[in-house]
């Protein structure tokens, strides 16, 4: 009746997992509670989960993002406890559940800490850079996200019913196959990145379709802000990248569901094939990650500078380029396999090849600065601080690409420092910056400038206590994903490592005081004019936080940095009456499809994991039914009055004069 | 277990890379950090004394420049790249003593079986290896993929069921040291360390010839029982019945090792 | 109108067309259009995978059947006549959406629908007695990989004709209104993607694997 599904799946034996599923489920329900209790819950469904304005579930996917992260980061805290610990000791995490939390750490950072963040931040603001009132399919995109969601939801479930693949964040076979992983860990994980892989795609086939056929009036390839080129390109990748994830997974289920051998030991299979497709998709994985950062950067630097993005076409360049070259390098993820030295050495030189167009962003951000006049405000610096940070990851990862070098460092705690450094320098950093930069907008209010700044610098300090060691364990020959181990020259290493995250855990709960304390003084953080930072692109043209329709009239755009040369040009013409001819203006209605249609597909893969057949055939036929009643509509629209549209603009406009009439910048 | 201090030459060679190129590395990457950090400080908005060019937005000196800067590094690197991995490929046959020693490593689930051929013995986590000797290594696993590592001589490479790879060392120094696996391979993986005992040609010829005539023999039943899962308590020497037992591994003539033992007692999938 | 009042330049688009300024946004048949073509150029990198693991794994059969052993290429005939009438027939539904006939569109789509359920039910024929011979999926690697291939193809095939009748569903209840015609093009496009994917498949497991 309930296939594989047991009371036993209840880890009641085991007091972390125990504990924190306990707390996860009772702060939910007291969340749960208070908004049913308040009558939040209509607000709740009509505003946010029913949803399709892009800003709203830009806002969702960077909360689903910032509450995984927490829940990745406690991974981390734990492993690092365990190595300080597990030195001729077997530490307080015996094996079979070190390995999940490893596991879960990299699956949940990278997809559902990393993924939703940069998609979040680009969903909130690439259509208001376009100067157009939304994405191109508003309702894929409320799929999109509730699906991401779903993914997020599976993976900790398996905390408390069941348990987590035991074979690190990338499942390599024949470990992940039945045999080896004969439990439902391994199916948690490939359920999970399958629901939310197919959210992903439809973000990318959303986003690209945006900047390519939804740009307003002049808003030439060459006059969109850089972020959109990063947009355009990380989501470019999405498309092509994405759909060898779901062909790999979907070989490892046949495998595993129904005694395949794509890569299994026996019968011909090759462990090898999924070694290359998993990192074909794998490497351009990690620049859909950092693309968009390197966009956030390009604005942050050029506002805080006041100076215009140093280099536009060369940046443009070294983006497609960035994008081209990604899907020519993976197999510098395995070296170590064997293929012979000709390959070796051109993919290595490959990988090599993609730093000169990241070094050559890095030093147009520089010239950006130079002779700008910079303002030190905290997205600023997490900018300063990413480019210092995000070059030394990128030397070492120079230098892992030089395949005798390799040979060395392979696996060790040398490559897991590596990525952390680019990711967290690069993504994460590029993420807190693009957070604290446009969540005035989104919300209307500032975020507290001083904790931002103490979170920014224990974020610093704490990523280099905590990592730096780790490169010197690698040295020392460690490799990655140790239990325990017996080795004395590692010890002290992991000690301070471990001082590290402790120090992270500290810049975390300040994030979380900044928010707590930002939201408590949102009157005296108030952003009235909807430009809090002087900003240049077309986002800071509209209000904070912006009508659901985005702009009253979408603008003519006859440059690059079109807002500030909006600008310059009311300033010139001050007290010059403008007469705007104000529309109705149609914008899509809401829909519960994404969230129902999530629903169903958690139930589906609740039920592939455990076996329980006729669930999953009701989740399909849920599923297909929301699909048919969506398509049964038929309003799929709405109208804002014009005048109710000429009320906003002009409000707009009236809290804005002070900029314009003001002599210098804000 | 230190990799900046190799005890043969390929270690040395791979040292000397990376040493070299961290230093071609570094010679840009510190003048671009201190550019940043004094970019940063002088055009703060509270120094009056920087200029400020509010319109500056190109040069196309410059922009040559910021191309070729990583370009010739990376120009550089790229020839260290090539040249290095093919004179470091781990097939790459290394001079030394004599014709060197031939070692079939097969990675089980947990602990590491070497078989000697060419001596008729084999042991579970202990490698004994004669100094200054071309050292042939044959690889593969019985069960998942791990990758056999000893810091100290160099070059780390794959071990996958029904494939060999080859590797080509030679350890110069008597001596004990360290190897482990350097791939997860599951609950055991952290135990799968071995020694590695470096001893004089006469002394290794002894010891071979003296577990050649030990009484533990590696037989199908004593491999059966290496092939279950569990980590072993102790570093035993055998004497090899089979002198075709690697080849036996690699074809799958002796199936793959079995995964915890639960799954084929209970039959459908357990919980944990 | 040329851009004239600007203070940093790069308005040159880059293609050469200097002077021409982009319109704004496209109208919906074609941003919906579009953004299916995307997906299908997606759709088509899975199955790329799927053809490449194919290729990687021809050699496998673990001392089993090969495809040339396997394959009949008179029923792989009939049903690539099957489905390549379908295209056809919906060629004729797309037509007659178009002048807003009903009857010949749920003809058209009927027949399309027809032909497509011949082509699911001879391949589920072949696959059934495949197994029934022992050479199912988890005989050997490369039948994991053919079952898959032609399989995710048939999965595809399926899912279009749920989404057929829908289509035919949504037209009898509503008419050709604007929104379904969006959604009909989509329809369409699929449908005769589907017909190219199975022009490669035929080609390079069919073909290719008899003459081996």
């Amino acid at each position: 009746m309930f296939g594989k599904l047991t009371w036993e799946a209840i880890p009641i034996d085991q007091p972390i997992p125990l504990v924190a599923g306990g707390v996860v489920l009772v702060v939910i329900l007291a969340v749960l509670v208070w908004v049913v209790l308040k009558g939040h819950l209509p607000y709740l469904w009509h505003e946010w989960i029913t949803s399709v304005d892009h800003k709203r579930i830009g806002v969702m996917y960077t909360l689903l993002a910032m509450v995984m992260l927490l829940r990745g980061f406690s991974d981390a805290l734990l492993m690092r406890a365990q190595q300080a610990l597990a030195f001729h000791s077997q530490g307080f995490l015996p094996p079979e559940h070190y390995n999940q939390i490893f596991s879960a750490h990299g699956t949940i950072m990278i997809f559902f800490v990393g993924m939703p963040f940069v998609i979040g931040l680009m969903n909130l603001v690439v259509p208001l850079q376009l100067g157009v009132r939304d994405v191109a399919f508003p309702t894929l995109n409320s799929v999109g996200f509730w699906l991401t969601a779903t993914g997020a939801l599976l993976v900790n479930v398996s905390l408390v019913v069941g348990e987590f693949a035991r074979t690190g964040w990338l499942p390599y076979p024949p470990l992940s196959e039945l045999t080896y992983s004969p439990g439902v860990g391994v199916d948690y994980y490939l359920w999970s990145l399958q629901i939310s892989g197919v959210g992903t795609l439809v973000a990318g086939i959303n986003l690209v379709t945006t900047v390519l056929k939804i740009r307003t009036r002049g808003m030439n390839y060459m006059r969109m802000p850089m972020f959109c080129w990063t947009t355009l390109a990380s989501n470019l990748l999405i498309i092509a990248a994405f759909p060898i994830l779901t062909a790999t997974l979907a070989m490892l289920i046949l495998d595993r569901y129904f005694g395949f051998h794509f890569f299994t030991n026996e019968a011909g299979g090759n462990m090898m094939m999924f070694m290359n497709l998993i990192w074909a998709w794998g490497h351009p994985e990690v620049y859909i990650l950092v693309l968009p950062a390197f966009g956030i950067f390009s604005e942050v630097v050029s506002t805080f500078s006041g100076k215009p993005l140093f280099g536009y076409r060369s940046m443009v360049l070294a983006t497609m380029a960035i994008c081209v070259i990604s899907f020519m390098v993976w197999l510098h993820h395995f070296f170590t396999m064997g293929a012979g030295p000709d390959v070796n050495a051109i993919f290595g030189i490959a990988s090599m090849v993609i730093a000169v167009p990241t070094g050559v962003k890095i030093y147009n951000w520089l010239f950006t600065m130079f002779a700008g006049r910079i303002r030190f405000a905290t997205p600023m610096l997490w900018s300063i601080g990413f480019m210092i940070t995000f070059i030394i990851g990128g030397l070492t990862g120079v230098l892992v690409a030089v395949p005798p070098a390799d040979f060395l460092l392979h696996n060790s705690l040398f490559l897991v420092a590596h990525f952390h450094n680019v990711i967290i320098g690069g993504v994460l950093f590029g993420a807190f910056a693009g957070y604290t930069y446009w969540f005035p907008k989104a919300f209307g209010f500032r975020l507290d400038e001083r904790l931002g700044m103490a979170a920014f610098w224990l974020w610093l300090v704490g990523f280099y206590v905590a990592f730096m060691p780790l490169y010197a364990v690698g040295f020392l020959g460690m490799t990655r994903r140790m239990q325990h181990y017996d080795v004395a020259e590692w010890r002290p290493w992991l000690m301070i490592a471990s001082v590290g995250a402790i120090i992270i855990t500290v810049a975390i709960a300040v994030q979380v005081m900044q928010l707590v304390v930002s939201i408590r003084n949102r009157e005296a953080l108030r952003d009235f004019t909807g430009d809090p930072w002087d900003g240049r692109s077309l986002e800071w043209a509209t209000p904070s936080p912006p009508p659901v329709f985005n702009f009253a009239v979408m603008p003519h755009v006859t440059g690059e940095d079109a807002y500030w040369a909006m600008k310059r040009r009311a300033r010139q013409e001050a007290g010059a009456k403008h007469e705007t001819d104000y529309r109705p203006i149609e914008m899509p209605r809401n829909s519960p499809t994404g969230f129902v249609c999530a629903f169903f597909a958690t139930v589906m893969g609740f039920a592939l994991i455990w076996h329980i057949w006729w669930m999953v055939i009701a989740g399909f036929i849920g599923a297909f039914a929301t699909f048919v009643v969506f398509a049964w509509r038929d309003h799929d629209e709405y109208e804002i009055p014009a005048d109710e549209v000429a009320r906003v603009d002009r409000a707009n406009l009236a809290a804005r004069r002070e900029l314009v009439t003001a002599a210098g910048s804000v | 277990m230190n990799i900046f201090d190799p005890k043969g030459p390929i270690a040395a060679a791979e040292k000397t890379i990376l040493i070299d190129s961290i230093g071609i590395m570094l010679a840009i990457v510190l003048p671009t950090i201190v550019a940043i950090l004094a970019f940063a400080i002088w055009f703060r908005r509270s120094n009056t004394r920087a200029f400020y060019w509010p319109d500056w937005e190109y040069s196309g000196r410059l922009e040559l420049v910021v191309w070729s800067i990583p370009a010739l590094t990376i120009i550089l690197l790229g020839g260290v790249a090539w040249i290095g991995s093919h004179q470091l490929d781990p097939a790459r046959p290394v001079a030394g003593t004599g014709a060197g020693i031939t070692v079939q490593a097969v990675s089980l689930d947990w602990k590491w079986l070497f078989i000697y051929p060419d001596q008729r013995i084999a042991t579970v986590n202990t490698l004994t290896l004669p100094v200054g000797s071309p050292l042939h290594f044959q690889l593969t696993s019985a069960s998942v993929m791990n990758a056999f590592f000893i810091p100290q001589f160099g070059s780390m490479i794959y071990t996958m069921n029904g494939m060999v790879t080859h590797l080509e060392l030679r350890a110069d120094e008597v001596g004990t040291y360290q190897g482990l696996s350097a791939h997860f391979s599951g609950d055991g993986f952290p135990d799968m360390l071995f020694d590695v005992h470096v001893v004089s040609q006469v002394e290794f010829a002894s010891w071979a010839s003296k577990t050649a005539r030990s009484d533990r023999a590696l037989n199908s039943d004593s491999y059966q029982a290496l092939l279950e899962q569990s980590v072993p308590k102790d570093k035993p020497e055998y004497r090899l019945e089979d002198p075709q037992l690697f080849q036996a591994i690699t074809t799958q003539k002796i199936p793959p090792g079995p995964g915890p033992r639960q799954a084929a007692e209970i039959g459908a999938g357990n919980v944990r | 109108m040329v851009a004239t009042t600007i203070a940093h330049g790069h308005d040159l688009n880059l293609l050469g067309l200097a002077d021409t300024e982009h319109e704004g946004p496209a109208p919906k048949r074609i941003v919906t259009g579009y953004g299916f073509w995307i997906f299908l150029l997606s759709d088509m990198v899975m199955f790329s995978c799927f053809f490449a693991a194919y290729a990687v794994l021809l050699g496998q059969t673990a001392g089993g059947p090969s495809g040339a052993e396997l394959f009949n290429l008179r029923s792989v005939a009939v049903e690539t006549t099957c489905l390549l009438l379908s295209s056809f027939a919906c060629g004729m539904a797309s037509i007659a959406a178009e002048v807003h006939s009903h009857l010949w569109f749920q003809i058209a789509m009927a027949v399309t629908c027809v032909l497509g359920l011949a082509f699911l039910a001879i391949e589920f024929h072949e696959f059934a007695d495949l197994v029934a011979r022992g050479a199912g999926p988890s005989r050997s690697a490369f039948l994991s990989a053919f079952f898959t291939l032609v399989g995710c193809h048939g999965l595809h095939v399926s899912a279009g004709t749920l989404w057929l009748l829908t289509m035919m569903a949504q037209v009898f209840a509503k008419g050709f209104r604007a929104d379904i015609q969006r959604r009909f093009l989509c329809f369409a496009l699929f449908w005769h993607a589907l017909d190219i994917i199975w022009v490669a498949v035929f080609s390079v497991v069919y073909l290719l694997g008899s003459a081996v």
